[in-house]
């Protein structure tokens, strides 16, 4: 019953995520839940490229068994990279908007209408 | 020999190209400012010429496939492999090909454009480095033939998006602007990544013909449907997804939201790639079809009406952007709804989807087009206001007549592109359902409304006295939007010949999801 735990956190922590982008009206907050988001879809990734018994791809004096295949590794690899790319824009972005407005409260930080 | 070798390696250049152009630029520019305008021309125009030999290649011999990092670029599945292509392999069919070129002729026209529009304000090294890597983000959507790496692609274009967005800060508005526009690409994003890590688990393959050729449409693919729909007809801005459209489009300089146009048709182009070559008949194309039939009436509608009591003249434009979005919706989405029956699709489906498709390209023009007027506008009175506006027309003559050319073709009148993309929609969408033809027409004699009133508050009237010293706007932005407006006039006076050259080979690919799998699988 324990081989679906990891799916079902997985889908916990993206729901999680998107209720706090909805529910906190602190920018850094809503940033916050979009970084939870995008942890809970690294571990759908890392779980589903799990193979109970295989072995790690490493040639060298490795041990007999089978080896995995690790593309979502790499995939979850790059999305890791990515994700510290996009925090760090956003969160450069939430600075220039508390210096220019001097609030980070989304509920003032809005001149765009109509 | 050399020759050869660069007919060879076309996809691959074709992102390499300005990729290395984008993350030299900077250095040239530490050096000078002069040398650096000319670098990004020279690379972009290296891109475009790239874009068309791959055109003309995939249209003359069919879709060119391109392995990273095999032996051959045609050597797709490893021999020891057991049948899987594991190397990220770009699949370029005749729609990406299509779309490439679109990308590449507006990102040679903003270019052009943006060497006098962008001289007055800082960090333009970046902003140029921006540029190409969106331009990167772009092609490497419509090329690559992998699940993740259109993810990859993906997420350059939204980041690279952003912060040309958010590039002239504007007291922290643009800011705004360009910060919901990265939330909620990245989120949309990560969508695109949970769908794809759905389908991976389940088929064990990244390759999009290889999924396609082994989808089962389980309750899981259904999942992975509505997310990957979901997240692309966000970025591409339909209804009721398109509440960041006009702050990205209003607050970004002009150029950029020429660009931005084409980044969200590359969504689109997700949208139709995802749907026809990657379910393909397994799914319930009718019901599918009617879901993006009405997604596209609504955008037409509803954009269309949010437009009309617009002030600001680029919100007022990105509104009507939404809303031409729901033409290609419209057109494709028909053509999914008929998509098994063969007849039908014979009679009316390839046509409206034709009609779509062609109108990608159009709006990429009189959209770009549009949007450099408005920025020239800006340009020269510091303003984008409708009400504060007027009698331009006596001192900005060239800009006016782009202007119209743009308007009356987004209003679809003859002899200008927009004409012959909705003509074909109409036509075909009449025989399938003639209440949504009529709501097609409806919504473009509303456009034409709308655009009679920005004229005439924007051109006509006595020359205002706080407008007296306004002057026609430099060389190189005159030519960027001849650029364009050039395109606009020769793609409606020779409809035939585009359609017949590029638009019926686009949408013969979309159609055809057997020959897409085989051209990659090699005919298994």
């Amino acid at each position: 019953m324990f081989f679906n735990l990891p799916f079902i956190v997985a889908a916990l922590l993206v729901i999680l995520g998107i209720t706090t982008m909805l529910i906190k009206r602190n920018l850094i907050k809503m940033i916050m839940g979009l970084a939870l988001v995008e942890a809970g879809v690294n571990l759908l990734l890392v779980s589903i490229g799990y193979r109970a018994g295989g072995i790690a791809p490493i040639f060298t004096s490795a041990p007999d068994g089978v080896m995995v295949m690790p593309t979502v590794q790499a995939m979850t690899l790059t999305n890791i990279v990515i994700g510290i790319a996009t925090t760090a824009l956003l969160l450069s972005f939430v600075m220039v908007i508390y210096r220019m407005y001097g609030t980070a409260n989304a509920e003032k930080v809005r001149k765009l209408r109509g | 020999m050399m020759q050869e070798l660069l007919l060879q390696n076309l996809p691959a250049l074709l992102l390499a190209v300005p990729m290395l152009g984008a993350f030299v630029t900077p250095l040239i520019g530490r050096a000078s400012g002069g040398a650096r305008n000319l670098w990004a021309v020279a690379v972009m125009l290296a891109t475009l010429a790239v874009a068309v030999l791959l055109t003309a290649q995939v249209l003359s011999s069919g879709t060119v496939v391109y392995t990273f990092g095999a032996a051959a670029p045609d050597l797709t599945v490893p021999a020891d492999s057991g049948g899987i292509p594991i190397r990220i392999i770009f699949a370029v069919d005749a729609m990406g090909a299509f779309m490439a070129l679109a990308a590449s002729l507006v990102g040679l026209g903003v270019m052009l454009y943006s060497l006098a529009s962008a001289t007055r304000s800082t960090g333009q090294n970046g902003y140029y480095a921006l540029l190409l890597l969106l331009v990167v983000g772009i092609l490497g959507m419509v090329c690559t033939g992998d699940m993740f790496n259109f993810f990859v692609f993906l997420e350059i274009n939204s980041l690279a998006g952003a912060a040309l967005v958010a590039s002239r800060v504007d007291k922290g508005v643009a800011v705004e602007a360009g910060l919901k526009y990265a939330v909620l690409s990245t989120l949309g994003g990560l969508l695109v990544l949970f769908a794809i890590a759905l389908l991976y688990g389940q088929y064990g393959a990244l390759n999009i013909a290889v999924i396609a050729s082994r989808m089962l449409f389980t309750p899981l693919d259904q999942i992975a449907l509505v997310m990957l729909l979901v997240a692309l007809a966000m970025k591409a801005g339909a209804v009721p997804m398109h509440f960041w459209t006009p702050d990205a489009y209003s607050m970004a300089p002009s150029s950029i939201t020429a660009l931005l146009v084409v980044a969200s048709q590359a969504s689109l182009y997700g949208v139709f790639r995802v749907v026809f070559t990657l379910y393909g008949l397994t799914l319930d194309y009718a019901t599918i079809g009617w879901i993006i039939i009405i997604l596209g009436v609504l955008s037409m509608f509803v954009g269309v009406t949010m437009a009309i009591p617009q002030k600001d003249v680029k919100r007022l434009m990105a509104y009507h952007a939404v809303s031409q979005t729901g033409y290609m919706l419209l057109g494709v989405g028909v053509g999914l709804a008929v998509l098994g029956n063969q007849q039908l699709l014979d009679t009316y489906g390839v046509i409206a989807m034709e009609g779509g498709i062609f109108h990608i390209i159009n709006h990429a023009m009189y959209k770009g087009l549009l949007f450099l007027t408005a920025g020239a506008i800006f340009y020269r009175t510091g303003t984008r206001n409708l009400n504060q506006l007027g009698g331009l027309g006596h001192s900005m003559k060239w800009t006016m007549v782009f202007f119209i050319i743009g308007a009356l073709a987004i209003a679809g009148i003859p002899p200008f592109n927009g004409f012959a993309s909705k003509l074909m929609i109409y036509e075909s969408v009449f025989l399938f359902n003639p209440l949504l033809a009529i709501i097609a027409m409806v919504v473009s004699i509303l456009t034409l409304a709308s655009f009679v009133k920005v004229f005439h508050s924007i051109f006509m009237g006595p020359r205002l006295p706080e407008y007296a010293d306004v002057r026609e706007v430099p060389a190189p932005m005159i030519i960027g939007m001849a650029l364009l407006s050039l395109l606009v006039i020769l793609f409606g006076v020779f409809p035939q010949e585009v359609v017949d050259l590029l638009i019926t080979p686009a949408a013969g690919a979309l159609i055809d999801q057997g020959g897409y799998i085989a051209s990659v699988l090699g005919g298994a």
